[in-house]
């Protein structure tokens, strides 16, 4: 439905930035963030800290604004209230520093573009607008989409490639930005297995090099191996901190609800005691 | 004035009365057909269907010439737009069908190139020394200086059938305009049905090529359907209210346009139209755009006061400037962040049915109650009294409020 | 060709390809981002802005012409957008009921006004005039080398030349946004880039071109020079770059091909006079696209089966 699209205007009343409620050591901080389709709350007033260096992901039930949280962080849907920081700072001036990885569906697959134009585009903050894409620049262009994997796709069109080779060519755009912050909407969704190993081997080499990671997640077996720190969302904040701690029986029942099979939790609960 | 009330009441001659009645028929059709088009958020089909008939009706009157007629005869005419007309409706659906062109690219194409055809074909006949008096300049922007009989009976007969076969085939049109995939399950053949809403669209536009020309004909396909939306939620209300709308713009139109001197008539109805869409979007009751801005701020208050009651239960400070001057105006709180004693009595509220829904949530932990713990569901909307009562019960005595 | 051709076709011919190729430039980007019928909304306002420059300056002339139709087509878009998501209504409908409206009112004024004195009528507005746009004093080819004589050459033609040219480098200099922004909306605004500002300037410079090629074939017929050779462009490639530079060429092909059928196709047939260059011109588009389409490389979507199975 676009009456469900389309976010309601925005209001900003302007803020002036308080240091002491923006840690610099924190890469995202969101306090008291509300968004809102129509009249239906789709993030309510929710408040969360990601961590400088580390792997974090949002987990949530379908619908539970998971990616709405991060589109609004980003500023590119507008809040309804709530104040966000990157490393301290407006999102508009820490542009520079965060790299978004959109789920796969926003895009148009049908544009006319090669898999190396895409990577290029993360670039293109670097560059300018009339910057040469000179031979240094190209290179890293291109060692980037190596990295992922997929050097030898460089001149296929975007949309004759499959899914995970679509999505590992996304995460190399967001590589190419070079960013402290990394944020993906659904990097797993819908990928092969061998696209799967290959995302998370970059984003460990990503967090080993001490950036911060924050991943949209609905995997709730994989969430223990991959990350560190979890964030459960169910358009009000359920809970927060390291997997270790947060990321239990209790609190996955209070974030899901019903919805989630009672012989599901079992296991993730015989993986809690096995560790 | 005077010459408006006669025109008004058929009064100001033969020739304006034919031309109010044939525009208010019209605009009846076309609001009526126009609906479903609409609905079915393919509307500026009809602005290439009305272009596509420009070289029917040049076509038409090189054939009627050569087989030794004066190639005027009006039917003939419309024929010839009609037949163009389809062609360039199935022109659309082949391209984008078939190749990787999106409709609305495939809509633009046949709409340019079909009237570039057309205006090479009246060049033609312009040369042609039949042509010389064709007139046929006046299917594009219409003319009603010569309106006949003839032309508004067409219009009427055109106009009741394409209404008729609206109302007929409602129910199908419905369905495909709502869910096409649905309703290919049920065994509607959507194509068929889509093609029918055109075919529709197309006899209205060829009825009333004469009056109001092809460019502008579009306007009255889509204006009074999309501001009968702001009226009612039921497609099949819309039909109505289109075709009312519709109606009253072609008659009024027509009208003014008797009543004063330079006034075309077919611009004239078009922004008649206008007017009422734009009334319609602004003061409609429910999908208004006043109504929607009233509505939205109110939401904004709300979710404001809540977040701040919130912030003012759990004794954090309150961050945003807007939250804070809201309270302070609804003598919730100080500016400087303190409560006052209506502040406290109200965040001890919230902060109860937060506890509440706690306590909901362990209790009815497989329900599939997330959904409604979104901040803004009030409790007493999901619970009855005993149920509440059962949660305070189990959360023990409830705190005192006490006056700051 | 002698002393006739620079005469008579030279200068039509050149307005032609230039109208053309200005148009299909920003045509490559409106078919990419879904919005082609805003050419066709572009192509309706072009009138209303034209007539209402003219109310208020009382003259024809080109700057105010290009400005009432620029701030005609923001005018139109920042409307069609507010009914959008004002009013919930499609973007189609949302289209076709402003542009409409706004047409009509330019109708109503254009018959309101004596503009007799000038040359500003309905028809000529809708069909466009090319083959007047001739270069009279022309005595043959040494003529494009005297200044004295260059200077005798139709104004439209410098017009044109000047708007193609701010096509082209606007075209360049904001290549990268277009592309991010067209491709990917959320990664661009992720970026910082002001996509919603970019949409207006695209539109903006459409409405331009839209306004410089009105001379040559009117305001309807652009819309078929919007879309066309772009589209067609489309289905020859898969990389931008060439798909923009194969729609110049169809652009090109176009006016160049449409010009000579329509001045000397007629005698082919045994018909006497010249048909409308501006109509044969979007007919040759047309036949071009309908070649791409059957016989274009890359004419069936690819992706398509792995994105629905998905």
């Amino acid at each position: 439905m676009s009456r469900m699209a389309q976010p309601t205007i925005a209001t900003d009343h302007g803020h002036s930035i308080d240091p002491a409620r923006a840690p610099r050591d924190t890469a995202l901080a969101i306090h008291g963030l509300t968004v809102s389709y129509g009249e239906k709350p789709a993030v309510f007033s929710v408040d969360a800290a990601f961590k400088a260096k580390g792997m974090s992901a949002i987990v949530g039930p379908n619908g539970a604004g998971k990616s709405t949280l991060l589109k609004a962080a980003l500023g590119v849907i507008p809040r309804l209230s709530g104040e966000v920081y990157v490393f301290g700072e407006t999102i508009r001036d820490a542009r520079a520093r965060v790299a978004y990885v959109p789920q796969s569906a926003s895009v148009d697959w049908d544009f006319p573009t090669t898999v190396m134009d895409v990577v290029q585009m993360g670039l293109y903050r670097k560059v300018g607008l009339l910057g040469r894409l000179s031979g240094p620049v190209r290179a890293q262009a291109r060692e980037c989409l190596d990295r992922v994997g997929m050097a030898d796709f460089a001149n296929r069109q975007i949309g004759q490639l499959s899914g995970g080779q679509q999505q590992r060519v996304f995460l190399a755009r967001a590589l190419a930005q070079d960013a402290d912050l990394y944020l993906l909407d659904e990097p797993f969704a819908g990928v092969d297995a061998a696209t799967e190993r290959a995302i998370i081997g970059v984003l460990k080499s990503l967090k080993d090099e001490g950036k911060a990671v924050v991943a949209v997640h609905h995997d709730l077996a994989t969430v223990r191996d991959y990350f560190d720190h979890v964030f459960l969302i169910n358009v009000r904040r359920i809970a927060e901190g390291p997997v270790e701690t947060t990321f239990t029986t209790e609190h996955l029942q209070a974030t899901y609800g019903g919805r989630l099979a009672a012989t599901h939790l079992d296991e993730l609960a015989v993986a809690d005691g096995a560790r | 004035m005077n010459l408006f009330l006669d025109a008004l009441f058929l009064q100001a001659g033969y020739n304006a009365a034919l031309v109010a009645i044939g525009a208010g028929l019209l605009g009846f059709a076309a609001g009526a057909s126009g609906t479903f088009p609409f609905l079915r958020k393919r509307a500026l089909i009809s602005d290439a269907v009305a272009h596509a008939t420009l070289p029917g009706v040049g076509l038409a009157f090189v054939i009627m010439v050569a087989l030794g007629g004066d190639g005027r005869s009006l039917v003939g005419l419309l024929a010839g737009s009609a037949a163009t007309a389809w062609i360039g409706l199935l022109v659309i659906e082949w391209i984008a069908r078939r190749t990787r062109l999106a409709e609305d690219a495939a809509i633009g194409a046949v709409l340019g190139v079909f009237f570039g055809v057309g205006i090479v074909l009246l060049t033609v006949i312009q040369s042609m020394s039949a042509g010389r008096q064709a007139g046929l300049e006046s299917f594009l922007l219409g003319s009603t200086a010569g309106m006949l009989l003839q032309d508004a009976v067409v219009i009427a007969i055109g106009g009741s059938l394409a209404v008729f076969t609206t109302w007929l085939m409602r129910r199908p049109m419905t369905l495909v305009a709502f869910d096409s995939d649905y309703a290919a399950s049920m065994g509607y053949d959507v194509r068929r049905v889509d093609l029918l809403m055109m075919a529709l669209v197309m006899s209205v536009t060829v009825v009333g090529l004469k009056l109001v020309g092809l460019i502008l004909i579009v306007a009255m396909l889509i204006i009074p359907a999309v501001a009968a939306r702001f009226w009612t939620d039921r497609s099949s209300r819309m039909i109505w209210i289109a075709g009312g709308i519709g109606g009253a713009s072609g008659y009024l139109g027509a009208v003014f346009s008797a009543s004063a001197p330079a006034m075309p008539t077919g611009p004239i109805i078009v922004l008649v139209a206008a007017a009422i869409f734009i009334f319609s979007l602004l003061f409609a009751p429910e999908r208004g755009v006043l109504a929607a801005i009233v509505r939205h701020r109110r939401f904004q208050v709300r979710v404001h006061r809540l977040q701040g009651l919130l912030a003012l239960a759990a004794e954090h400070p309150i961050r945003e400037a807007y939250t804070l001057r809201l309270l302070a105006r609804e003598g919730l709180a100080r500016p400087d962040g303190v409560p006052t004693n209506a502040g406290r009595a109200q965040a001890a509220k919230i902060a109860r049915d937060e506890r509440r829904w706690d306590v909901a949530r362990e209790v009815y932990q497989d329900a599939g109650l997330t959904g409604r713990y979104d901040g803004l569901t009030p409790i007493e909307d999901v619970f009855t009294s005993d149920e509440i009562a059962d949660f305070d019960h189990r959360l023990g005595p409830p705190v005192a409020v006490e006056s700051g | 060709m002698g002393a006739e051709f620079v005469q008579f076709s030279l200068t039509p011919v050149l307005i032609g390809v230039l109208s053309a190729i200005a148009c299909a430039l920003p045509g490559n980007f409106l078919i990419l981002r879904r919005q082609a019928l805003i050419g066709d909304a572009i192509s309706h306002v072009v009138l209303p802005g034209i007539v209402v420059a003219f109310l208020l300056t009382g003259m024809i002339s080109a700057v105010p012409m290009l400005l009432g139709a620029a701030g005609a087509a923001l005018v139109a878009v920042v409307l069609i957008e507010a009914v959008k998501r004002l009013g919930n209504i499609e973007p189609g409908a949302a289209m076709g009921a402003i542009f409409t409206s706004m047409f009509a009112a330019g109708v109503l004024i254009l018959e309101q006004t004596d503009t007799s004195s000038v040359h500003l009528d309905v028809e000529h507005a809708l069909m466009g005039n090319l083959e007047s746009l001739v270069w009279l004093r022309a005595e043959g080819w040494h003529s494009l080398l005297d200044p004295s004589m260059l200077a005798t050459l139709p104004g439209e033609l410098s017009r044109i030349a000047a708007v193609c040219a701010f096509v082209v480098v606007a075209t360049l200099m904001f290549w990268r946004w277009l592309k991010i922004a067209t491709f990917d909306e959320g990664f661009a605004q992720a970026l910082g880039i002001p996509s919603t500002a970019l949409g207006l300037g695209l539109v903006v410079v459409a409405a331009i071109a839209a306004v410089a090629a009105f001379d040559a074939v009117g305001s309807i017929i652009v819309i078929a020079m919007f879309i066309c050779p772009p589209a067609a462009a489309r289905l020859m490639t898969n990389r931008l770059g060439h798909q923009v530079v194969w729609s110049a060429v169809f652009a090109t092909l176009s006016a160049v091909l449409g010009y000579v059928l329509a001045g000397y196709g007629p005698f082919w047939f045994g018909f006497e006079g010249a048909v409308s260059a501006a109509g044969m011109i979007a007919t040759v588009s047309g036949i071009i696209l309908a070649g791409a389409c059957v016989f274009g490389p890359h004419r069936s979507r690819v992706g398509v089966a792995q994105q629905e199975a998905r």
